[in-house]
């Protein structure tokens, strides 16, 4: 699927992989379970490792895998279920995880500005989709009333404007 | 923005420069959203939850537009604003909630972006009236007014409409969100029956903290909320707020609607939720969390006592007919020689809540004579006049009678609560209106609901309940049986500090028997009442028995 | 998508009902397909017509005309079954408009 980074469509180095299949060569998005089985042969591995983050799963379940980690990928299953959004800010902020966070599943446009807010850097957007109107969704709004961490410190604790790359 | 002058001493939030951008980039996102929808590229399932967002539903008939009235505070322009809105794009009235905002029932989707537009002309808009967000906050309708406040709640309110408002984390919770906040130590804004409940208070230092109760509510499973906090103080006040709101983002339930409110949550897990709030607030970096005495005291400058004068109490003039009025409307004010007025939304026969917009305009010119341009929407559906001069009660009386807005049964069995139900919601499983009414004519007679004394009666189209049946002295659920509407009886509610959920009666009635059985309800505390006792407390020392005795017994 | 699913066969006539996506009024389509105000317009299909003018229905959701389509039973007086239909069909049971 296409993905989205700054507002525009960049290729994507990363495969996702089932379990029980060989590894291919380059970065590898895994399921949660083969990368705790895996963890130490992994850890030798050259390329960069990403892990696919159920929903339901907190981030602090996962913290001691984080530093294998290049890639988390966070998962939407409906549009309106909201747990990425807090998966992804204690990622950053609980366990200052500098690398890419991914949103995958049923992400529309309305949702990337606070995506981004909450620390996800990269959105997988369905085929065909117009990343003008996605960048259009995402500056439409360049004022915020909370603190987040996409951007600079901010003006208050309730009030700033956003800057947008 | 335009040429509205909001009168110099009403106590509204005042936006500057950036929080009227803010309303106009939102407006601007609202109508690409729209048309995004009209042409096909987002699917209704996809624009449900936007447009809710927003304030839309889509009703039986039409669209409806609830309009966020933060805190239930408005200035007398705002409130000329919705009654041209009412005009322009409604059948010519609005119907306040319970949650102190405004309907209007009778709106376009392709005319909503330029509605959104009128309102934020005077700093007002529909931002979470719905969704699965957090709400519009209620706080007390005599804040600022009362003489037994100790914080006073609309600060913290502001702060809370600010920090919710498209917040980046709190946006797509697991389902609807509502705080209400109270600054005195009586009770007036139902916190016990919240997803979260604010009682502010000052400690032996007089500084303020926050006693926080969690995870109450109404609905198909009516919860008390416990309490989680005695005293959280100013500066962790948001922080707090955070991480109750991120245990429930990552742990409420998603797939069945029915169990995804908070107060299951707080239910299932007992003591762990504590742990767990502790925990995340624990490790959050608290500094970047932390309220600031500095923003505090500059959102409480908007809201610092308007120039009163120095004026003594005084007796109210003698007239029957005022007295009557005053009796049941007028509501001692902290400052001497001031009042509150109740201005009731619930004619005799009325639909509660509605008013037109010539009575919209009328109250917001009675508003800038005698109340600094102030108005509040109470969450019973009236509205009130916060700081009148005692001695111009009497002139505010004949203004109000003058509109059809001096109905004086303030607190009394006719002022009731009810939701729109099935008449134009689309969840309804029976009509809530048309009982109200009919109720209040049976008891039209004033000086029988004087003898009756305090009494709620709440009415709710369905489980939902929008109408706060359970909290209810009386309460009424319209359900659907086998396609008759048929009504239930819950007695002994209060949404007070003694708040407690009412217990079923029995039997459920018909529509054509449902305000005899109302009577028969009456009757029977009449009979068995102490002098002076009100129905409620007449009925939690008598319990149950009297009154089913009395409705089922056969003839 | 966001029709109700009927999870009843249709034993009575049917039509079909939805909100108009631009005005949120109620509409009501039959046999013609077209999608009327006016109940009084339209034909209703037989019970055993009932899945296909679903599918018909459901075209108008996809063409950005119609939402929430579902299939509303008619009795002998050719008016819907349910009082819920009755007051879509008529309008509030109250005064709607301001005095």
């Amino acid at each position: 699927m296409p993905l989205l980074e700054d507002g525009r469509l960049r290729p994507d180095p990363w495969a996702s992989v089932d379990d029980d299949v060989p590894l291919p060569d380059g970065p590898v998005i895994l399921g949660l379970e083969q990368l705790r089985r895996e963890a130490p042969a992994l850890a030798r591995r050259n390329a960069p490792i990403g892990l696919a983050l159920p929903p339901e799963t907190a981030p602090a379940e996962v913290a001691p895998l984080l530093g294998l980690l290049s890639l988390v990928a966070l998962r939407l299953p409906k549009a309106k279920d909201g747990r990425a959004f807090t998966q992804a800010r204690a990622l950053r902020e609980y366990h200052g995880f500098t690398g890419e966070i991914r949103a995958t599943g049923h992400v529309i446009p309305d949702h990337y500005a606070m995506l981004l807010r909450c620390g996800v850097s990269t959105v997988e957007v369905p085929e065909g989709a117009d990343p003008a109107v996605w960048d259009a969704c995402r500056r439409v709004v360049d004022i915020g009333y909370q603190a987040a961490l996409s951007a600079d410190a901010p003006l208050s604790l309730l009030r700033r404007r956003l800057r947008v790359a | 923005m335009n040429a509205t002058v909001i009168p110099p001493f009403a106590r509204t939030y005042r936006y500057d420069a950036i929080d009227r951008e803010f309303l106009a980039e939102r407006i601007a996102e609202f109508r690409g959203q729209v048309a995004r929808r009209l042409a096909g590229d987002l699917t209704e399932d996809e624009f449900k939850p936007l447009r809710l967002m927003n304030g839309l539903y889509l009703q039986l008939h039409a669209y409806m537009l609830r309009v966020a009235i933060p805190y239930g505070v408005l200035n007398a322009p705002q409130l000329r604003q919705l009654a041209m809105i009412a005009r322009r794009w409604d059948r010519g009235f609005g119907h306040f909630t319970t949650r102190q905002n405004i309907q209007f029932n009778w709106t376009k989707l392709e005319d909503v972006p330029e509605m959104l537009e009128a309102l934020a002309e005077v700093d007002m808009h529909a931002i979470q009236t719905s969704g699965n967000c957090i709400r519009n906050v209620t706080t007390d309708e005599y804040a600022g007014a009362s003489p037994d406040e100790v914080v006073d709640p609309r600060v913290y309110a502001e702060i809370l409409r600010q920090w919710s408002t498209l917040h980046p984390e709190f946006t797509w919770l697991p389902r609807k969100f509502k705080f209400a906040i109270t600054g005195s130590p009586s009770d007036r804004v139902a916190s016990l029956v919240h997803d979260i409940g604010v009682a502010a208070k000052r400690n032996a230092e007089g500084e303020v903290g926050f006693e926080i109760h969690v995870g109450g509510g109404l609905g198909r499973t009516p919860l008390i909320g416990r309490r989680l906090y005695d005293f959280v103080p100013e500066a962790e006040f948001l922080g707090r707020m955070e991480a109750i709101l991120r245990v429930y983002n990552a742990l409420g339930e998603r797939d069945n609607i029915y169990k995804a409110r908070i107060k299951i949550l707080v239910r299932d897990l007992g003591e762990e939720f504590r742990a767990l709030v502790d925990a995340e607030y624990d490790r959050m970096p608290q500094q970047a969390y932390r309220l600031d005495p500095e923003i505090v005291a500059a959102i409480a400058a908007h809201f610092a006592p308007p120039p009163f004068a120095r004026l003594e109490d005084r007796p109210l003039p003698q007239d029957p007919a005022f007295a009557a009025w005053a009796r049941a409307s007028v509501r001692p004010h902290k400052q001497p020689g001031y009042a509150s007025v109740t201005i009731s939304l619930k004619p005799i026969g009325g639909i509660p809540g509605d008013a037109s917009a010539s009575q919209m305009e009328a109250v917001a010119d009675l508003a800038e004579r005698h109340s600094f341009g102030e108005i509040r929407v109470s969450h019973v559906q009236n509205l009130v006049l916060p700081h009148v001069r005692q001695e111009d009660l009497h002139a505010l009386w004949q203004g109000l009678a003058a509109h059809g807005l001096a109905t004086p049964n303030i607190g009394l069995i006719s002022d009731i609560i009810a939701c729109p139900g099935m008449d134009y919601c689309a969840l309804a499983t029976a009509r809530s209106i048309p009982v109200a009414q009919r109720i209040s004519e049976r008891f039209a007679d004033l000086d029988r609901q004087h003898d009756i004394g305090e009494c709620f009666i709440n009415i709710s189209g369905c489980i939902n309940a929008c109408g706060h049946h359970h909290v209810a002295h009386i309460g009424i659920l319209g359900v659907d049986k086998r396609g008759e509407e048929v009504y239930q009886v819950t007695l002994g509610g209060s949404a007070t500090n003694d708040a407690a959920i009412g217990e079923l009666i029995g039997p459920a009635f018909g529509y054509d028997d449902i305000v005899d059985a109302i009577e028969t309800i009456i009757r029977t505390h009449i009979a068995h009442r102490a002098p002076g006792e009100r129905f409620v407390d007449t009925y939690r020392r008598i319990g149950a028995a009297p009154f089913k005795e009395a409705l089922y017994a056969v003839a | 998508m966001s029709s109700k699913a009927k999870s009843r066969p249709a034993t009575s006539p049917v039509v079909f009902s939805g909100n108009g996506l631009r005005d949120g009024r109620v509409a009501w389509m039959g046999t013609e397909g077209r999608w009327e105000p006016r109940l009084g317009a339209v034909t209703p299909f037989a019970p055993e017509a009932a899945a296909e003018g679903l599918a018909l229905a459901q075209q108008g959701e996809r063409q950005q005309r119609v939402v929430g389509v579902y299939a509303v039973e008619l009795g002998a007086d050719g008016l819907p079954l349910k009082f819920r239909e009755r007051l879509r069909l008529g309008g509030p049971s109250i005064d709607a408009e301001a005095a």
